[in-house]
């Protein structure tokens, strides 16, 4: 578990082009954050930065947990549960086999309820070009579910889901939550969890 | 199953599904083998002297063409980054796309090269030095390919460019894989071109892996 | 490393090489022309006759390609290791310049050949090193070209050059032993005489300061166009 995600004066640049600079803010567990920003303003760029993709410009990003402060972006990606801007399906592959490959990747264990608890119990066995795009969202929200990531980054999690889909989405972060977890998320919509929201 | 050999068993599923890139580059093989013929003639004796060259360059071109996708599929749809999160370090993500790459392509290459031999008239002894060749060669083929995959993997028209800047560098591995079929050809032992060929080899899958995370992780900022 | 850091500030190399390029384009035409006036002056050599003079040419334009490349090995690892921008410029702009020595070096080789063996081209093991050495500029600076954003090809091009950088001595080796292999020909090199010492030499400095000052006045220009981007986007926004 985290208790504290903290960003200092944290500066994002593309090439000669600043995103954004002084931006600090801390996330304590149990809280939700939501990023907010016209298009190209930067979100993705944040939540990239967060993950350690991409290295801040200038700024320092702190994990606090039971073994004190860190600032190592390999050791934080290592807490992160990703649900990105693209779902990382592959068309050829079942759901069940995706799921099966995600969790031996993150050293996960294949929960049966996972499917069920997203709604795609009986999609299992179809390989994923016939699924819909709120159904691959489905599959991409059971497979952050199994990661088991205490630090949730969520690039627009609402996008592609039906009001049901949704209401689902906004259900089981409030879940996450409740747990003592953590949530980033680049979004338009309100995420509806009494957060803050960060202006960029 | 551990975070490596579970990637591994997926890529090569990817790559032995229908579509898939094993049966391309094997066929390719094949054709290649069977069009230089077709141009140089028909000449036994021509074709048992070109035919080690030609069948390693056919074998290092056929290995090329599902090359740019090593990293780029996984890059586009978002798999990569979730790879990067997960506990397998970069550096052993690159080890085991390369190993499946060459699985699916070099490993049935090598096992195909004796059958096409026959077509180019080789002897025994010369088959038999080109089956090794491959087998010790063309990991290299994938190690350096991997390179450039991951030099390349942003762009949406990589395996234009990506034959361009490893081709030069595969050089060696070429003269050597071919030089060797040559001194068997000539009743002379291919044991130095060999080890030549297999001390490239080694060095190139011990320091690609790497070179191809240091550059994943530069594109991954993007 | 803190003069070095200190010139590679974009600004500064703007300054200095103001001063600098003046003179050694000054210096470049003064050698090539003395080494050539000393080089055509020159008796013909016993056992090449005039086509010595090809010599003159072709020796300092091989020298200068593979420092070229060298160059550029140096900036890769500079950009790196230190992220310093002018570095990714200074790579960049090496590039067709090493390439183009390059060329210069094979189109005299392939004309002093045609007297000495009878053919344009021989797969004589330096021709076939340089050959092989094109290839890995034209990949260099196509790798450079294919990437948009320029942070990102600016890295990825530094990486291949290291990469290249590794393997030329593995390469040079392997034509070597493929040379030996095939017992192609192999360039008849006599002993030179002191007389074409000198002007050689000469020749070779020329050539230096030649690419020295198109390498200055390549990095300018890279320099004032990012300069010239950079305001129209300022006027765009």
């Amino acid at each position: 578990m985290i208790s504290s995600l903290t960003a200092e004066r944290l500066a994002c640049a593309r090439g000669d082009r600043k995103l954004f600079e002084n931006l600090s803010f801390r996330v304590r567990a149990g809280q939700a954050l939501a990023v907010e920003g016209a298009n190209g303003s930067g979100k993705t760029s944040l939540l990239r930065l967060i993950a350690g993709f991409l290295p801040p410009a200038a700024g320092r990003l702190i994990v606090q947990d039971a073994s004190g402060d860190s600032d190592d972006a390999d050791e934080r990606g290592k807490k992160i549960g990703w649900l990105g801007h693209h779902d990382g399906l592959k068309p050829q592959l079942t759901v069940q086999e995706q799921l099966t490959f995600w969790a031996a990747l993150y050293r996960g264990t294949v929960n049966t309820g996972a499917l069920a608890q997203v709604g795609l119990a009986r999609q299992a066995d179809l390989p994923c070009r016939y699924l819909s795009a709120g159904q691959k969202r489905r599959l991409a929200l059971a497979r952050l579910l199994m990661s088991n990531r205490p630090l949730w980054l969520l690039d627009e999690p609402f996008a592609a889901l039906d009001t049901a889909g949704q209401a689902l989405m906004a259900q089981l972060m409030a879940l996450h939550c409740g747990q003592g977890g953590i949530i980033i998320a680049a979004t338009h919509d309100p995420l509806g969890l009494g957060n803050e929201s960060l202006k960029l | 199953m551990s975070p490596f050999l579970t990637l591994l068993a997926r890529d090569i599923r990817l790559a032995s599904r229908s579509g898939g890139s094993a049966f391309l580059a094997l066929s390719f093989f094949a054709l290649v083998a069977t069009l230089v013929p077709l141009g140089v003639g028909a000449d036994l004796r021509l074709l048992a002297r070109v035919g080690g060259g030609v069948l390693w360059v056919g074998a290092v071109l056929a290995a090329l063409l599902s090359l740019d996708r090593l990293f780029q599929g996984d890059f586009e749809d978002g798999s990569l980054d979730l790879i990067a999160l997960s506990p397998l370090p970069l550096e052993l993500t690159a080890l085991a796309k390369m190993l499946a790459h060459w699985l699916s392509t070099g490993a049935a290459l090598t096992l195909l090269s004796p059958l096409l031999a026959l077509l180019f008239n080789l002897t025994p002894a010369a088959t038999l030095t080109l089956f090794l060749s491959l087998l010790l060669g063309t990991p290299a083929v994938s190690a350096v390919g991997a390179i450039g995959a991951s030099l390349t993997l942003s762009l949406k028209r990589g395996g234009l460019i990506l034959p361009l800047i490893i081709l030069p560098l595969l050089s060696p591995a070429v003269i050597f894989g071919a030089g060797a079929v040559s001194l068997t050809l000539d009743r002379l032992a291919p044991g130095g071109a060999l080890g030549l060929l297999a001390a490239f080899s080694a060095g190139a899958v011990l320091l690609s892996p790497f070179a191809a995370a240091a550059s994943v992780r530069l594109n991954l900022g993007g | 490393m803190n003069w070095l850091f200190r010139y590679a500030n974009p600004h500064n190399f703007m300054r200095l090489s103001n001063v600098l390029l003046p003179i050694t384009v000054v210096a470049t035409v003064l050698c090539l022309g003395v080494g050539l006036y000393l080089g055509f002056t020159a008796p013909p050599d016993y056992q090449q006759g005039r086509t010595v003079l090809i010599m003159f040419i072709h020796v300092p334009a091989v020298t200068v390609a593979e420092l070229a490349y060298g160059a550029i090995v140096v900036c890769s690892l500079l950009s790196i290791v230190w992220r310093h921008p002018l570095s990714d410029i200074a790579g960049r702009a090496a590039a067709p310049l090493g390439a183009m020595f390059t060329v210069l070096g094979m189109i005299t080789g392939a004309l002093w050949g045609r007297p000495m063996w009878g053919t344009f081209w021989a797969w004589d093991p330096r021709l076939t090193s340089f050959l092989l050495l094109l290839f890995l500029y034209i990949g260099y600076m196509a790798l450079w070209n294919a990437i948009e954003d320029e942070v990102r090809a600016a890295r990825a091009a530094a990486m291949l050059a290291l990469v290249g950088a590794v393997n030329i001595p593995i390469i040079k080796f392997s034509v070597e032993w493929w040379s030996s292999l095939h017992q192609g020909e192999s360039i008849v090199s006599g002993k030179l005489a002191p007389v074409f010492l000198a002007p050689l030499l000469i020749m070779m400095l020329g050539y230096a300061l030649l690419f020295a000052s198109l390498w200055m006045l390549r990095i300018r220009t890279v320099i004032l166009e990012r300069r010239a981007r950079s305001l129209m986007q300022r006027s765009a926004a």
